[in-house]
């Protein structure tokens, strides 16, 4: 049984700041949602199914808050499914909604994800209360950072590559009018000389809190050869996780995401991805993470990763460009950031990604991972449907 | 769409169903001990081993346990090494099985795990259910679970749809079970109004528990279950939040879904329905058009054990084991979530000729 090809024709971003105060939950989400329609040329009755994430309930203080959007969305009469994966939630709500094309459950889909930040404390909402861990691993930065220096010790990268990989992706989201942090002034000094957060992790490495939303429309054959625009098509998608802590887990590159990117590959045909993949758009909430990733994701062999990243082989103009669009350093709504990085994929298949485009980008991936790098999502798509 | 028997459409069935007791409180276990047996035993009914397993899908609520990502540390209990092909639902287990039958339909696995838990003990469970409306104008004024269900029961009431006495009655009988998991069973007072009209006897007793099911496309079902029940249709629907422009002696979204699963092309034997309040089976029997033929809750219902997130899933668990069993042969199973049946979700099951 074959499955049906998946299209997305529709994306929408709200611009993400710090805190949209002039809006409720219901007014951000509808925000992206409204603009992935619009770029669809298509109508809230032409939805068939609603499939939303988001990360913690407790960012906002609302349970389950897809009961109160039902109506902003449009899903009344309609299934809307809620999806949850930690960090990795908007990857994976993505591919939920994806599969239920691929399934021909539904003809089309609308999915969105995320996450009004400003109306909590990310950095506690993130710190587990004591029986739950130990004290003093406040936020993500605590949690990762140990990871980090592992990775400098296991590989001998020198300390500089990750002030580069910042000053790269702040630059990049300069030219994304829906990037959260334009710092217009920004140079590598001034990320060197930002202060030390978590050791090795500096202020200017580290992602924003943002309010933000992420809507894409996805469609089967029929409704790809209607739409307005060029459509970009799903080659390969997967999700895997792994647990949190057992004795056997690599916290640097765990096997979940090589296991990801391995069926994703096999999915879309890729054989050498370093060779077949045009750019990539991965979750680095944290710079390292940037390096880290290309050794995960088979872009480079075990230990190669950074010195990719100090050849400037992932610059925007580089050979693989990473994080076009400023990735989660410039912009971080969380649970709507893995979404980011899969629509922002396949606004690059689709060439309009605007002045962040890449040039002849036909094959681009999408990633994100999430809790103690134990969920990963990730999906590749191309300018081409599969089988052309 | 998702109801209608398309040709070349996999067949998919219910294979295993495991649950917990639902208890009063479980201070002694963690989430994770609590679910660990469930685990072990659905997959000890089929011989799988979490390595065997396609795609595993679970459902649970941060809500009730106090705490952001409490099912990150529940994926350790399924002991999931090497990796594997998972997802999660912030809701009810229901959802959970919705989105693995989807997986399964996709043909990107043959088997699934879907699981789902829920710790009511730790809060308050009608205060923490105020935090799932509308956070703006209703949530502020912290109206509970059983006061929002009592506006139900008042205007079915004053509709004409059922009295006291009938509600009585619906309470009775869902605890005439012989459900060995059942938290409430055997005779129990209707009690005082909790908030009138609806008595102590009209609401679910708060409990923790866990379910757990194992899906299975085609041939593999019949390798795994004597008499597998197929999953002729699911569907699931959702309706306006505000209670205000809902009219709430009717459930159109369960009737929708209903259809969707082809729920009226033929009489159900036996109905599992996933209604906390008594007033909600009468909203429900009515929507889905349920007669004195078709056996209701058997298994008590969520007025004998309602595990939160647990719940709806051990409905369609309940029903497809009587299939497995023999004594349904066409069974209905229905799930909700949100104040007054705002989402619901509806599976139709069957067993092989007999």
């Amino acid at each position: 049984m074959s499955k049906e090809p998946v299209a997305v024709v529709g994306i929408g971003q709200t611009k993400h700041v710090a805190a949209r105060r002039d809006v409720s939950i219901a007014g951000l989400v509808r925000e992206a949602a409204g603009r992935a329609l619009e770029d669809a040329e298509l109508t809230w009755a032409d939805v068939d199914a609603v499939v939303i994430g988001k990360a913690p309930d407790f960012f906002e203080g609302v349970m389950m808050p897809e009961l109160y959007l039902a109506d902003a969305l449009g899903a009344v009469g309609k299934p809307m499914l809620r999806v949850h994966t930690a960090g990795s939630v908007g990857g994976s709500t993505a591919l939920v909604a994806a599969n239920l094309v691929a399934a021909r459950v539904h003809g089309t889909v609308l999915t969105l994800a995320f996450e009004k930040q400003s109306e909590s404390n990310a950095m506690w909402g993130l710190s587990l209360p004591i029986p739950f861990q130990q004290p003093l691993l406040a936020g993500a930065g605590g949690f990762f950072a140990p990871h980090v220096r592992a990775y400098m010790r296991r590989t001998g990268a020198p300390d500089t590559v990750g002030s580069l990989v910042a000053y790269k992706d702040r630059r990049n989201a300069l030219k994304n009018p829906y990037a959260h942090l334009h710092e217009h002034d920004i140079t590598l000094e001034k990320v060197q000389a930002s202060p030390m957060l978590w050791d090795p992790i500096r202020y200017s490495e580290t992602c924003p809190s943002s309010d933000g939303a992420c809507a894409m429309v996805l469609t089967d054959r029929a409704g790809a050869a209607r739409a307005p625009r060029p459509p970009a098509w799903m080659l390969g998608g997967a999700m895997r996780s792994e647990p949190t802590l057992f004795a056997g887990k690599d916290a640097v590159s765990p096997q979940a995401g090589k296991d990801c990117a391995a069926d994703v590959y096999r999915q879309a045909g890729i054989a050498d991805p370093r060779r077949d993949i045009d750019a990539v758009e991965m979750y680095v909430p944290f710079s390292w993470y940037e390096p880290m990733w290309l050794e995960n994701l088979g872009f480079a062999d075990e230990g190669e990763g950074w010195k990719l990243t100090e050849a400037g082989v992932t610059e925007l103009d580089g050979d693989l460009p990473v994080n076009m669009s400023g990735g989660v350093l410039s912009t971080n709504p969380i649970g709507a950031s893995g979404m980011i990085r899969f629509a922002e994929a396949a606004l690059q298949a689709r060439g309009q990604a605007g002045e962040h485009q890449v040039e002849g980008a036909r094959k681009v991936l999408g990633h994100a991972y999430g809790g103690g790098s134990q969920f990963f999502s990730m999906w590749l798509v191309g300018s081409e449907p599969p089988d052309a | 769409m998702t109801s209608e028997a398309s040709p070349g459409r996999r067949e998919i069935a219910v294979v295993a169903f495991a649950q917990s007791d639902t208890l009063r409180s479980t201070a002694e276990l963690s989430e994770v001990e609590m679910l660990m047996p469930v685990l072990h035993d659905v997959l000890a009914q089929t011989g799988l081993k979490t390595a065997d397993i396609g795609f595993t899908c679970s459902g649970s609520c941060d809500y009730l346990a106090g705490r952001a990502f409490s099912f990150t540390l529940a994926l350790d209990g399924v002991g999931a090494w090497p990796p594997i092909s998972e997802s999660h639902v912030e809701t009810d287990g229901a959802w959970a099985l919705y989105e693995a039958w989807t997986k399964l339909l996709s043909g990107d696995a043959d088997t699934a795990l879907v699981y789902s838990y829920g710790k009511s003990s730790p809060g308050s469970l009608r205060d923490v259910l105020t935090r799932q409306l509308d956070p703006y104008y209703v949530a502020p004024l912290w109206p509970d679970s059983v006061a929002l269900a009592a506006l139900q029961a008042q205007a079915l009431i004053d509709a004409g749809d059922t009295d006291e006495r009938e509600l009585a009655a619906i309470g009775a009988r869902s605890r005439t079970t012989d459900n060995p998991r059942a938290q409430l069973k055997g005779p129990v007072p209707q009690g005082d109004y909790l908030v009138r009209p609806l008595r102590r006897g009209d609401c679910p007793p708060i409990g923790d528990g866990a379910a757990a099911v194992i899906l299975a496309a085609g041939e593999r079902a019949r390798e795994l279950c004597e008499r597998p029940a197929w999953i002729r249709g699911i569907d699931h629907r959702i309706e306006a939040h505000s209670l205000g422009v809902r009219d709430l002696t009717d459930s159109p979204s369960a009737r929708l879904a209903a259809e969707r699963a082809g729920a009226f092309e033929r009489p159900v034997d036996t109905a599992e329905l996933h209604a906390p309040f008594t007033s909600q089976e009468v909203v429900l029997r009515k929507a889905l058009g349920l007669g004195d033929s078709t056996r209701i809750n058997p298994s008590g219902g969520a007025l004998a054990a309602n595990p939160m997130m647990a719940a709806g899933l051990a409905r369609i668990g309940e029903a497809a084991v009587r299939i497995h069993r023999g004594e349904s042969d066409r069974a209905l199973a229905h799930a909700t979530s949100g104040p007054c049946l705002q989402q619901n979700l509806v599976a139709v099951l069957e067993g092989d000729p007999r």
